[in-house]
């Protein structure tokens, strides 16, 4: 009877979240939205499972939606590129849900809360079909569910704070902006080619060998919207007042998941489809994104020094963080793309790890997370403020943790290119997050004030403590993240070469 | 019991030691007799395997692979096993002084003081045994975070700037430089094991081994080389029980034993002879000794005198490493066991002072001398044995050192070294002189701490004594370092 389904997976990861967010929309229910959706999303990972099996065999999937074929319908395409980022997706997705019940409770309205997991799904399905789909209209949807939803969950915010109503008209805007460019670009695509499917994208495109203004134009206009999804710098002014304003929860799964996603199929479209223009490409990576990533690596990191809001603190760190993975895939070779992906996989982690840490610091300090109000947070918290401890040595790239073998892959990548320069800039700014981050240390276990130590909430403090876990594991043991990344790298750099 | 189980003994103790130290927490003698038991054994450990490595016993043990070519092993070379030794012997002493001190200075939040002592140890233990470069560089970390909290340990403005400094500095440059070093080396290379000999030779370009050598040396912030120097006075805040066993031994020796333990089994002493990229570092270390030297006679305060005296001192031992030879690795290795034994005489007794008379500077202590015999017996004791005068340990390394730069044909070398001892007799000696020669119609009150007492003594003592059992130490040495 599953055999039905199964061979559905592809579309089930996304149509699933979507279904049970209609159904759950106007449950009265302050904990029967969630736990449809643990259920759901156990559902999800064990379909991703089967995705990983399945892919293990035969080595790619085309689903083919309605069975139109795909020139024409819709398709989902799952290969070595992307079964990684499904998996972590996947089970990232449903560790932040465990950890977000309380947190949601604490800080929405309970009689919002099948709003909240109604949206919740919304943006896990939409986020899911980004990795997944083939075709870039479709994409274009599943951009504006996503942003919608999140804009949404930012909002929900507003309880706490009222400027979240701000950060999320910002985004709405910003964000449309993008999605507005993105779509004329697809237009131009679609007026040259006939056709939105990347595959055959890729076969049309080659008959126009170059020289087409049009083409160029469009696929510059689908390249910056998809930049300013993805917060590269200097489009990233949408992500700071976001990520702090959200709901902690919100900021969790937008802060791990939003943007790598989009990350994903923007390197996806440039080495898969616009590959086939390799002056255009090498221009684009040399000249735009190879630049930006310097800059917003260290503009990124100077400007965290000097947050006070640890939240904005977080988010600022996180567009450096995006830099350093634009950085390794402008670099247009094998070892670029795959320590790319190793830094989408582990900043992933040390990101929700860190989100999560604060976000239950902001319920029990019940305000914004400031530096000041985090004093003496070491003794009262002592089990979140150690996770958040290890979570921040993972992030400035100390050995044993992940954050180490992501900058270890990416110094390999720039030193194979004789990127020096860069990799200077890498380390400069690896030891300006020692600054930033030690502020948060100082005040949590070096400031005059003491407390002795409160009870902590288990249900917060066990999906905290999953993520810090295998931020440890995977320093350790590093090898599925980069086997992954390989993998991904393979498919990507294969098409490149030849 | 099995080498290896040795190894993983004696790296665990102390933490033992802090675990304990915090389970007993509420009763505080129970509490601080944990670090002078975990000195004991790790102390026997490390004799153990310093009379093991003699007998040409291999100590090793493999825990699992970090990435390509890179284990999480420890290995315990010749040097390795000196440092060890030195820290874990001392860290007996220290112990029994830091509970006269701390309770005699009434500090606060003691228990914690202990607990990160501990773990410095341990760090400490882990860097002398690492079996290569990148978890000699987690247990740098390490040190360095475990011993933020001590240097911080007052929680007042002035001790958490200094705390910030610390930390910014020894990381940063960490980081910056050391960090992208150990890659460098890794990328050529392929590996980051510690080889008798090294593993550049034909593998790195020579072109470029200044360069790297250069990092090296300013990434390892705790060697203090100026200008990374700012961190150690600046660090001088904290109680003086971490300024006598970490900063005048445990940190400041694993900054200086790491670069020594890069240049012997990473470089490999033959290569940088050859291509002769650390001869401008010479002269670094030597700008380095006479520099600080001049600032010490300027400090009125005692421990910041102390301080610059051991950027001084440190700088022979870079100093013995940059010049390569044989003769000199010898020295520069003889010194970390001359001078830490030395260094921690004086800093137990100047925190002796504090304790029981609370003077700080040099220039209060008119007539201290007839009050505190003992304690200014032991200072000039190991004073002497810094300056470098037979027959006191020091003046062996002193003269392996200068024996050294005469071999390859540094004369100048052997001069500064010679103007940095006349220097060191004036800095050094000027609080004993003053001392015993002035009267102070100061009444001051004594507050008696035995405890702070002893230790100073048994080290001076050690200073003196040890000057002829040398060979003892010089054995481990000589074996490895052949040209």
């Amino acid at each position: 009877m599953f055999d039905i389904f199964l061979d559905d997976a592809p579309a089930l990861v996304v149509v699933l979240p979507l279904l049970i967010s209609a159904i759950i929309a106007f449950m009265p229910s302050k904990i029967w939205p969630w736990i449809i959706s643990i259920i759901t999303l156990l559902l999800h990972l064990f379909l991703s499972l089967h995705l990983l099996k399945e892919i293990s065999v035969s080595g790619l999937i085309i689903y083919e939606f309605g069975n139109w074929e795909p020139p024409w319908g819709i398709s989902f395409k799952i290969d070595g590129v992307n079964i990684g980022l499904q998996l972590l997706f996947s089970i990232f997705v449903l560790v932040s849900t465990f950890y977000s019940r309380k947190i949601f409770l604490n800080e929405i309205d309970y009689r919002d809360s099948g709003k909240a997991y109604s949206l919740w799904l919304l943006a896990v399905g939409s986020l899911n079909g980004i990795i997944l789909t083939n075709d870039i209209f479709n994409l274009f949807v599943f951009l504006e569910i996503s942003a919608l939803a999140s804009i949404s969950l930012i909002a929900l915010g507003a309880g706490q704070n009222r400027k979240a109503l701000l950060a999320a008209f910002n985004y709405l805007i910003i964000g449309a902006i993008g999605a507005t460019f993105y779509v004329i670009g697809v237009g131009f695509a679609y007026a040259m080619t006939g056709t939105l499917n990347m595959n055959d994208l890729v076969i049309q495109l080659a008959q126009y060998s170059d020289g087409q203004l049009a083409i160029f134009a469009g696929m510059s206009f689908m390249l910056i919207g998809l930049m300013v999804k993805a917060a590269i710098f200097p489009v990233h002014i949408w992500l700071p007042p976001a990520y702090s304003y959200a709901p902690s929860a919100v900021s969790t799964l937008l802060a791990a998941l939003a943007t790598k996603t989009i990350l994903y199929f923007f390197v996806r479209l440039l080495y898969e489809v616009f590959i086939i223009y390799p002056s255009y490409l090498s221009l684009f990576l040399d000249f735009v994104l190879y630049p930006l990533s310097l800059l917003a690596i260290f503009i990124g990191t100077v400007i965290a020094i000097y947050q006070d809001d640890i939240k904005k603190l977080l988010a600022f760190s996180s567009i450096a963080q995006i830099g350093y993975i634009t950085l390794a895939f402008s670099l247009k070779d094998h070892s670029g793309v795959a320590s790319g992906f190793v830094h989408i996989f582990n900043h992933a982690l040390i990101k929700g790890g860190l989100f999560m840490a604060v976000g239950y610091f902001a319920i029990l300090y019940k305000d914004r997370v400031t530096l000041n109000s985090l004093k003496g947070f070491g003794y009262k918290y002592p089990i979140t403020s150690f996770a958040l401890l290890i979570c921040g040595l993972s992030l400035i790239g100390l050995p044993l943790t992940n954050g180490f073998i992501s900058k270890l892959y990416l110094f390999q990548a720039l030193y194979t290119n004789q990127m020096y320069f860069s990799i200077a800039l890498v380390a400069v700014s690896s030891a300006l997050a020692v600054v930033y981050f030690w502020k948060i240390v100082e005040q949590m276990w070096f400031s005059e004030i003491k407390f002795k130590s409160e009870k902590e909430d288990a249900y917060i403090y066990l999906p905290i403590w999953i993520v810090t876990i295998s931020i440890i594991v995977f320093g350790i043991y590093s090898t599925p993240i980069i086997e992954f990344s390989n993998l991904s790298a393979d498919y990507l750099i294969s098409g490149y070469q030849n | 019991m099995s080498n290896s189980f040795l190894i993983i003994l004696g790296i665990i103790t102390p933490l033992f030691a802090a675990l304990f130290s915090y389970v007993c927490r509420y009763n505080n003698n129970l509490r601080d007799s944990f670090g002078i038991i975990g000195g004991l054994i790790t102390f026997v450990i490390s004799l153990k395997i310093f009379h093991g490595i003699q007998n040409n016993e291999v100590y090793q043990i493999t825990f699992f692979t970090l990435f390509d070519g890179v284990d999480f092993a420890f290995k315990v070379s010749a040097l390795g096993s000196i440092f060890s030794l030195v820290a874990s012997s001392l860290w007996i002493l220290a112990s029994i002084y830091t509970i006269g001190y701390m309770r005699g200075a009434g500090e606060k939040n003691q228990t914690r003081f202990v607990i990160f002592y501990s773990i410095a140890i341990h760090a400490a233990l882990a860097i002398a045994w690492s079996g290569n470069l990148l978890v000699l560089f987690i247990f740098y970390e390490i040190l360095t975070f475990s011993t933020f909290p001590l240097v911080g340990h007052k929680q007042n403005a002035e001790s958490q700037s200094a705390g910030r400094l610390y930390l910014s500095i020894l990381v940063g440059t960490s980081l910056i430089f050391f960090l992208p070093a150990i890659f460098w080396i890794w990328l050529k290379t392929g590996t980051l094991d510690f080889q008798d000999g090294g593993i550049l030779m034909n593998k790195f370009p020579a072109g470029y081994l200044s360069f790297l050598i250069a990092m090296l040396v300013f990434g390892i912030g705790k060697a203090a080389i100026m200008p990374i120097h700012r961190w150690l006075p600046a660090a001088m805040v904290a109680p003086t029980p971490v300024s006598a066993l970490l900063h005048a031994v445990a940190v400041v020796k694993a900054g200086v034993f790491s670069f020594l333990v890069v240049v012997v089994y990473i470089v490999g002493p033959d290569f940088l002879l050859q291509t002769k990229s650390s001869d401008w570092l010479v002269w670094l270390a030597c700008f380095t000794i006479m520099a600080s030297s001049i600032i010490a006679i300027t400090k009125d305060d005692l421990k910041a005198r102390l301080a610059y005296s051991t950027i001084s001192q440190l700088s022979y031992i870079i100093l013995g490493a940059a010049l390569a030879s044989s003769l000199a690795l010898k020295g520069a290795s003889f010194h970390i066991i001359t001078h830490a034994l030395g260094k921690i005489t004086l800093f137990f007794c100047a925190g002796a002072i504090y304790v029981t008379a609370h003077i700080k500077k040099v220039s209060d202590l008119k007539g201290m001398g007839y009050k505190l015999p003992l304690i200014f017996f032991a200072y000039t004791l190991g004073a002497l044995s810094i300056i470098g005068v037979p027959p006191f340990i020091g003046s062996w390394s002193k003269f392996y050192l200068i024996m050294g730069s005469i071999e390859r044909e540094f004369i100048f070398v052997a001069i500064i070294l010679g103007i940095s001892s006349l220097l060191n007799i004036y800095y050094l000696l000027q609080p004993v002189v003053i001392g015993f020669t002035q009267n102070s119609k100061k009444e001051i009150k004594l507050i008696k701490a035995p405890l702070t007492v002893w230790p100073p003594l048994i080290t001076g003592l050690g200073c003196l004594v040890f000057f002829f059992y040398a060979n003892y130490f010089l054995n481990n040495i000589s074996g490895v370092i052949v040209n």
